[in-house]
């Protein structure tokens, strides 16, 4: 395989690298104004054709999400930037919007461009405030510019970013949760359909894409579809569903690594070459017990899977839910998995909306059994429970509106079915793991 | 006498061109409000309500969907400071970096020190996490901390 050269990461070493000048001299926005003359729908064609998939964790095609708006709309029909990240374990789009801002700017004009908006809100996590004040100095370049604005360089089309900063909430990043919160209302999921390509934001016709995704964008149109199937692992040719996985990604890989780190790699790089090679491997000389793939939320790799390529369909195939936002957390050999799937419950019930019974009761009764065996008052049966509890909660079975909870029940199911003899054995000690940390988090 | 000032408003209602409805204001006020009285008290929800052309209990339900608004019982010091508690600090010390600082500064998570200088918070994951633990001091990250790293930057404040 040739040497593989980062190209969403290009600039991020450069002085400067945020500054419309940085980007300017590295041929950012040369070719915008010859973009932004191509009908909208064959900017999006370029797009499905590269095989693009959404990076902010379900891995749908962008191109096709594209073409689900209504023909014809009168408008207004927005675009929504999903920058909440928040699912544990992830940092990427911090990269991307601290570092080159200008890289996903020409991403969201372009977007517009293809679904004929003329209004982009990037929905950014509160807690990001460096990214906001970057994002923030980098749109008014971009209006000082003519670059954002009405008549974009002079081609006549507009658009404009909004920054829209959230309020610490996890379910905000969930593509319809994040529409009722910038409505101004609690975030609670929508039922769909109607899907938000149809009815959105404010009602109207809008697409969601993550940073990552449309920074792929700025760099499908630059470098072409050829290049970016150069890439990643096509689609597998026994399984007609399949959309392959294409183009680069950006890794993120923390927890018990020597040298945690965010890269970019083509997908379908194996777990062990991340932590091996890009992370200086597991810390202390200690082996890994289990690494998370993609966020907590999906589940848990056990030592003997870390050859799972990490691209759209590898995690599935070891009983993961998926690629999630491929952020990587390796767990060393010395660390409890009862542990480790408490902390993962209580993130997920601390983070349930409360909107579906299923998943607001079964978030917070896993993690209360979960605290009681931590407390050395654990029976074997709790693990039948904690699994039927887990195999009730979700879209999978259908019992509620959003996946928040199936990916609240993967690390359970996950955890329990990889690590079962380990969850025994701690439940027969009778030992207690309860920290007088979490006790004062849990008197709040 | 009213519990917003006309400046106050006024950043308010600079909010309104952005967006195609007064309601999508909700968020962006609740924080200018938050941010300068340090808390978001029920004549603020009111005052709010107004501007937006909302009932107040509107307002008041969005405010306490999300765990970061402060009412007027529990206000907000000074500054606030984050202690991530998600996966990656977790696996790093990140619990155990609250407790220490909380039992220093004789604070429970969620409250303010005697001073009124910090208000103590866990977070869940900042996304940080290549620098667990990492902490945030008001909205700025700070990574790689330990006990003595976090008290000099607290001490700082």
């Amino acid at each position: 395989m040739a040497t593989f050269e980062p190209a969403l990461f290009a600039r991020i070493n450069k002085p400067d690298s945020a500054l419309l000048k940085t980007y300017q001299a590295d041929g950012g926005y040369s070719r915008l104004k010859e973009f932004l003359s191509m009908a909208p729908g064959d900017v999006t064609n370029i797009v499905k054709d590269s095989g693009l998939r959404g990076r902010g964790g379900a891995g749908f095609p962008t191109g096709l999400k594209w073409t689900f708006l209504p023909k014809d709309h009168p408008g207004p029909i927005y675009l929504a930037i999903n920058a909440d990240e928040s699912e544990p374990g992830t940092f990427n789009n911090r990269y991307l919007m601290e570092l080159d801002p200008h890289q996903l700017i020409e991403g969201i004009i372009l977007a517009c461009h293809a679904i004929r908006s003329q209004k982009a809100y990037l929905y950014l996590r509160y807690e990001y405030g460096t990214s906001y004040r970057v994002l923030d100095a980098a749109i008014r370049e971009c209006r000082a510019a003519g670059i954002l604005g009405n008549n974009i360089l002079g081609t006549g089309v507009c658009c404009d970013i909004v920054l829209h900063r959230g309020a610490g909430a996890y379910i905000c990043g969930e593509e319809t949760g994040l529409i009722e919160s910038l409505e101004g209302k609690r975030a609670w999921p929508r039922i769909k359909p109607p899907f938000p390509a149809i009815e959105g934001l404010f009602r109207k016709p809008t697409i969601v894409n993550n940073v990552e995704t449309l920074c792929c964008v700025t760099q499908i149109l630059y470098r072409g579809t050829e290049w970016f199937k150069s890439i990643g692992v096509p689609p597998d040719p026994n399984n007609p569903r399949d959309p392959g996985s294409y183009g680069p990604k950006l890794y993120c890989v923390s927890g018990h690594v020597n040298r945690p780190c965010c890269v970019e790699l083509p997908l379908g790089v194996t777990a062990r070459e991340l932590i091996e090679e890009h992370a200086g491997g597991v810390w202390k000389g200690r082996r890994a017990k289990a690494v998370v793939p993609g966020g907590i939320s999906m589940g848990f790799l056990s030592a003997s899977e870390l050859d799972t390529r990490l691209d759209f369909a590898g995690p599935g195939r070891v009983g993961c839910l998926g690629l999630g936002t491929a952020a990587v957390v390796v767990v060393d050999d010395q660390t409890s998995m009862v542990d480790v799937l408490y902390n993962c419950c209580r993130f997920m019930s601390h983070e349930s909306c409360g909107q579906c019974t299923p998943c607001r009761e079964g978030t917070a009764w896993m993690t209360k059994i979960l605290e009681r065996i931590r407390t050395g008052q654990g029976r074997t049966e709790d693990l039948d429970l904690l699994m039927e509890v887990a195999g009730s909660m979700g879209i999978i079975p259908g019992t509620t509106i959003c996946g928040l909870s199936d990916g609240a029940a993967w690390p359970v199911k996950n955890a329990i079915s990889k690590f079962r003899s380990e969850f025994e054995d701690y439940i027969r000690s009778r030992k207690a793991s309860v920290t007088s940390a979490q006790q004062l988090m849990a008197v709040h | 006498m009213s519990v917003l000032s006309e400046e106050l408003r006024e950043k308010i209602r600079a909010e309104f061109p952005k967006y195609p409805n007064k309601r999508a204001v909700t968020l962006p006020a609740l924080h200018l409000v938050h941010d300068t009285l340090r808390a978001v008290s029920r004549e603020a929800i009111v005052e709010i309500a107004e501007l937006l052309e909302l009932h107040p209990a509107e307002v008041h339900d969005t405010m306490t969907f999300y765990n970061f608004f402060k009412d007027e019982t529990n206000p907000l010091g000074r500054h606030r400071v984050w202690f991530c508690r998600s996966i990656s600090c977790m696996l790093r010390g990140g619990e155990e970096l609250l407790e220490t600082v909380c039992h220093k500064y004789r604070v429970h998570p969620g409250e303010t020190t005697p001073d009124g200088r910090m208000t103590v918070e866990f977070a869940e994951c900042l996304g940080a996490c290549e620098g667990a633990p990492c902490i945030l001091v008001d909205d700025v990250c700070h990574m790689n901390v330990n006990p003595a790293s976090a008290s000099a930057l607290i001490d700082k404040l």
